[in-house]
């Protein structure tokens, strides 16, 4: 069990370091949200069940949903058909 | 119609305009304040290239970092005080942390009578046998009656900012971003159709069963509002409307609001004078148990998911 936590602890770890070096918005959420993931396996492994629930719901549901909205609203997501016609901008 | 004063005099008072400016009968700014529809910027040919011109000149004269040796210097010195600042920052906070007690000994400052006390009277104070909740929801109902509060603020904030007139939702199309994406999406739907009611139900169970098993108010309700933010994003807001509206909306939400604050103002008026509750703790380990927790349980609950769905709504077309 011990070795399973590590690896839990460790990917966190990783999950929160890459979230802020992903150039990709959408990557940085999609990271983001394996963090909410990992971290309510977690809290079940610390015995506190309510809390794995709260986070599943809304750290990797609800708080994810409205990132993507956000990003729609001003534009940071591009849509699929003008990606396959164009090649993407690359933003500096 | 009888007046003590005649209608003309009674136009004058104060009450006579406050009554007005409650019922909406006269906006005090339009009239006075001048408004006119914003121009869209449109930038001449001849600035962008002069814009262009003293950015390339900028950017070979001032930032040139091939030639500018300070600038060489000043980006180095930066970057090591940046990675300096970092891991100093980080070594501080790892030597706090190893001051901390180590988790489950004995003589920690949290294992105080507190804790005991939750653990040993809890079932027989709350009548909950999930201890949590009936902490959370009995001897800190206050907490968590401001928290419920925090959620109907934030919502309403949330309105203030992005709430769109009923009329332009119609009229114009293109302030909701239902464009945007592939509607009627065959994939999406299907797999609505199987969740949602499973979403719902285990949303409804976790809210009922708070007192038993893990869960509460709080989850259940996230829960039930990400089921009903599924449906939305796969059936559309003309289906949602006509099961969830604004006017349901505003009903749910100011009811559970109202309802929690009676039920916690009663719960510490006879607490705290000593008198007895009259609000049955119920046999532990039934469904109709817990006392105060159960009711309080389905207020947060619908609360929550209200919040969960006004944030999405909102956020997609600016309104419910």
């Amino acid at each position: 069990m011990t070795v399973f936590n590590v690896i839990l602890l460790a990917f966190l770890v990783v999950c929160a370091i890459s979230v802020s070096f992903s150039k990709n918005l959408l990557n940085s959420i999609l990271i983001f949200m394996s963090y909410s993931l990992i971290m309510s396996i977690i809290w079940i492994l610390l015995e506190s069940p309510d809390l794995a629930i709260t986070e599943a719901a809304v750290g990797a549901g609800v708080t994810s949903i409205l990132f993507f909205v956000t990003l729609k609203k001003i534009h940071a997501i591009q849509q699929e058909e003008e990606d396959e016609h164009e090649p993407r901008q690359k933003t500096k | 119609m009888s007046r003590a004063r005649k209608q003309s005099d009674y136009e004058k008072t104060f009450a006579f305009r406050f009554f007005r400016w409650m019922g909406g009968e006269k906006d005090a700014f339009v009239g006075n304040m001048e408004m006119r529809p914003q121009k869209e910027y449109v930038e001449e040919e001849e600035t962008i290239q002069e814009r262009m011109r003293d950015r390339q000149q900028a950017m070979e004269e001032v930032y040139d970092s091939g030639h500018n040796k300070e600038l060489r210097f000043f980006n180095i010195l930066y970057r090591c005080f940046s990675i300096v600042f970092c891991v100093a920052v980080v070594a501080l906070l790892i030597i706090t942390v190893s001051y901390l007690p180590s988790v489950g000994r004995e003589d920690k400052p949290t294992n105080n009578i507190v804790s005991d006390t939750y653990i040993s009277e809890g079932l027989t104070d709350t009548g909950a046998v999930n201890i949590v909740t009936g902490m959370i929801l009995s001897y800190r109902a206050f907490d968590t009656f401001g928290e419920t509060n925090v959620l109907f603020i934030a919502t309403c904030c949330v309105m203030i900012m992005l709430m769109v007139d009923e009329d332009k939702i119609r009229e114009n199309k293109e302030s909701n971003d239902r464009g945007f994406e592939p509607k009627n999406d065959a994939i999406l739907q299907v797999a609505a159709r199987l969740l949602v009611p499973v979403v719902f139900l285990f949303g409804i169970y976790i809210i009922l069963n708070g007192h038993l098993s893990p869960g509460g108010g709080f989850s259940g309700g996230a829960m039930i509002g990400a089921g009903m933010i599924l449906y939305v994003a796969a059936f559309g807001f003309d289906k949602m409307e006509k099961f969830f509206n604004e006017k349901v909306y505003k009903c749910v939400k100011v009811t559970a609001l109202i309802c929690y604050g009676c039920i916690v103002t009663y719960y510490f008026l006879t607490g705290a004078n000593g008198l007895p509750c009259r609000i049955p703790l119920g046999e532990p380990g039934t469904i109709l148990s817990g006392g105060i927790t159960l009711p309080i349980n389905i207020f947060v609950g619908s609360e929550v998911a209200c919040t969960m769905y006004a944030f999405y709504a909102l956020f997609r077309r600016g309104g419910l």
